[in-house]
């Protein structure tokens, strides 16, 4: 049953269909949920500014869903040897890292109005900052390594790694937000987040995993095929 | 104490390329084999499977020891002689302090470091800098390992190479009484080796 | 075993490696003033956060040798065909790194600290925090330096890798310094900051290992 996830052609005749029914899914969710989000009321607190939270809430819970998927991929690429599940690495780092900057980016135009500066060190955003890291490194590994399964297997090393000290970072950075209390207090979202904003929220979300699983479909699809290619261009140079 | 090597049907490929497939080849306890072939065959990359450093595509390599198998780990890290193109010596300490880490290192003792020196001519060198020494002089402290630290099965790739006429012969008889103690010789040459041994092709 | 680790802290006491740790940690001291203002007011407030940053960077520095060196010539294959356990060989060489620099760095440390403004009575905890976080320090950045084996571009990629596994270490020992400074709770951070450097000690090898052999193959 989950042939299509070790072979690459069955994998390619999953995806062909797959890949443009998510996309088309992630678009009329995201359609209908950023129409739901900007019809509802302005929060009483928080302004219009609320109508960033739908994009940014996602993205940075997005964020960290890559990076899982990107540790598992790896983690079934370096204990069942499988080329496939190292392409869905490689190829979800750069995914999973553009959502981390879009969280960032619309985390600080979510703050400029609140807090009046652009940037504030508090733990979610700076938890945010370390992940974005994480994958930097995993992508600079990736691009500094010429052999590409010794790539892939030291990425996948990394992603083991960087997956199970995420948790001791996140805990970390929120000590220290806590130890420095003086700095200004940030009111996490998803805290009692009013009923009218529920149904955008959600279908927000499962627009972006609709989006992500899309994109990263299409992308693996693009390894399989330049990999294939190189092996024809080497065959061919003989 | 390994007294065979088998290695059936192996298959080894470097990147996309595919070095060799449907590899066999048997190996008993005072026997050598030569292995020739063209540059870039594959002769490094097998002597590297056989040491456990590079994983084959498919096939095995099975140790035996008096017909009970020896595990792999257990043979590579207790039984198994490998000198490569490079000699691991630090080149800021002294030719002494590395052969004696490395006797050491491999199971052998300090006497036997000593004795070896003492075989191979090597006592003048000794308080040398590694970075002083000539690429023969290299050879000759990994050979002094070899014979101070007791294993069955050596591994060498290329060993005679920066050797003169001498000093191989030598390496013959050194290679002579390794065999008769039941040892194994696997060496991949470019020319004949001092001692009796089978040819074999790689990359054919 | 032994044998072994006796032999790596060897080969990294000679060579100048814990001058050339303690040197870069000095230089980065002395620049600290430089780029923020001699205010004993201002200084003394970053001080005992920059002293810890400089350790966390002045770690980075002799962790490009650390495995590049035997790969580069061979000794790496002889130490895998040893009698011990590559991760033990991994952990034996981040344990040398730490006694060699770490060490030295944790007696400067407090010295630095005390240079830029902190109040003396900080020294012991600074020396402390110094060795402990030196721990995890050497080995998360083993691991770092046994991932970019055989890549192209050494020290600069380690450092990105490794970086952000710094967070938890600086965060804690910087933490419990100011803490201890503040009159507030600093056993806490402590405690943490040991539990992640035994965690990385315990759990680095295995990573560090295994990298090695992927360079390897």
């Amino acid at each position: 049953m989950f042939a299509f996830l070790y072979n690459p052609d069955r994998f390619m005749a999953f995806s062909r269909w797959a890949a443009p029914l998510f996309g088309a899914i992630a678009a009329v969710l995201a359609v209908v949920g950023l129409w739901l989000d900007f019809a509802a009321p302005p929060d009483y607190q928080q302004g219009y500014t609320i109508h960033v939270m739908f994009i940014h809430v996602p993205a940075s819970m997005m964020s960290l869903f890559v990076y899982l998927c990107l540790a598992v991929a790896s983690f079934l690429g370096l204990v069942f040897r499988q080329p496939l599940a190292d392409a869905a690495a490689r190829a979800a780092a750069p995914l999973g890292a553009g959502l981390t900057l879009l969280a960032l980016v619309t985390g600080s135009l979510w703050g400029k109005p609140m807090w009046g500066t652009w940037w504030v060190w508090d733990a979610r955003l700076t938890s945010e900052l370390v992940l974005l890291l994480f994958y930097l490194g995993y992508m600079a590994l990736q691009a500094a390594i010429d052999d590409e399964a010794r790539a892939a297997r030291a990425c996948a090393i990394l992603a083991l790694v960087g997956v199970v000290n995420l948790p001791i970072v996140v805990f970390s950075v929120d000590w220290w937000n806590t130890l420095h209390q003086g700095s200004t207090l940030f009111a996490p979202s998803g805290q009692g987040l009013a009923p009218v904003y529920v149904p955008p929220f959600l279908i927000m979300i499962v627009a972006y995993l609709g989006a992500f699983g899309a994109l990263w479909l299409v992308r693996i699809r693009a390894e399989v095929w330049r990999r294939r290619a190189n092996v024809l261009a080497v065959r061919a140079a003989r | 104490m390994i007294t065979s090597l088998a290695i059936d049907r192996l298959a080894v490929s470097r990147g996309d390329r595919v070095l060799f497939s449907g590899l066999s080849l048997n190996l008993a306890a005072g026997q050598a084999v030569a292995l020739v072939g063209a540059n870039g065959a594959g002769k490094t990359s097998l002597l590297r499977v056989i040491a456990g450093l590079i994983r084959p595509e498919a096939g095995e390599v099975v140790f035996t020891d008096a017909a009970d198998p020896v595990a792999p780990e257990d043979a590579r890290s207790r039984d198994l002689h490998m000198i490569g193109h490079q000699d691991g010596l630090k080149t800021g300490r002294t030719a002494w302090e590395e052969l004696l880490f490395q006797v050491l290192w491999t199971g052998g003792s300090r006497a036997s470091a000593e004795a070896a020196c003492q075989r191979l001519d090597l006592r003048r060198l000794l308080d040398l800098e590694v970075r002083k020494l000539s690429a023969g002089q290299r050879r000759r402290l990994a050979l002094a390992r070899l014979i101070a630290s007791p294993r069955s099965l050596w591994l060498l790739d290329e060993p005679l190479a920066p050797l003169d006429a001498e000093r191989r012969a030598f390496a013959g008889v050194l290679m002579r009484e390794h065999l008769d103690a039941g040892g194994l010789i696997v060496a991949a040459v470019h020319d004949p080796l001092p001692v009796e041994a089978r040819l074999f092709e790689v990359g054919a | 075993m032994v044998l072994m680790r006796r032999e790596l802290a060897l080969s990294w006491g000679r060579g100048g490696g814990p001058m050339l740790a303690v040197a870069f940690y000095a230089a980065m001291a002395t620049l600290l003033p430089l780029a923020t203002g001699p205010a004993p007011s201002q200084l003394a407030v970053v001080a005992p956060g920059s002293a810890w940053l400089a350790l966390a960077l002045a770690s980075l520095l002799s962790l490009e040798r650390l495995f590049e060196r035997d790969y580069e010539d061979g000794a790496l294959d002889l130490l895998a065909l040893g009698p011990a356990p590559l991760e033990l060989v991994a952990a034996a060489k981040c344990l040398a790194q730490w006694i060699t620099t770490a060490a030295p760095l944790a007696l400067a440390a407090p010295v630095a600290a005390v240079a830029l403004g902190a109040s003396t009575a900080l020294m012991p905890l600074i020396c402390i925090t110094a060795l402990i976080g030196g721990l995890g320090f050497c080995f998360c950045g083993g691991i770092g330096a046994a991932l970019s084996l055989g890549s192209r571009r050494g020290g600069l990629l380690i450092a990105v890798i490794v970086l952000p596994l710094f967070a938890p270490p600086v965060i804690f020992g910087a933490g419990a310094i100011e803490a201890y400074a503040g009159g507030l709770d600093w056993r806490t951070p402590l405690l943490f900051l040991c539990a992640y450097s035994l965690a990385t000690a315990g759990l680095g090898p295995f990573a560090m290992a295994a990298a090695c052999r992927n360079a390897l193959s």
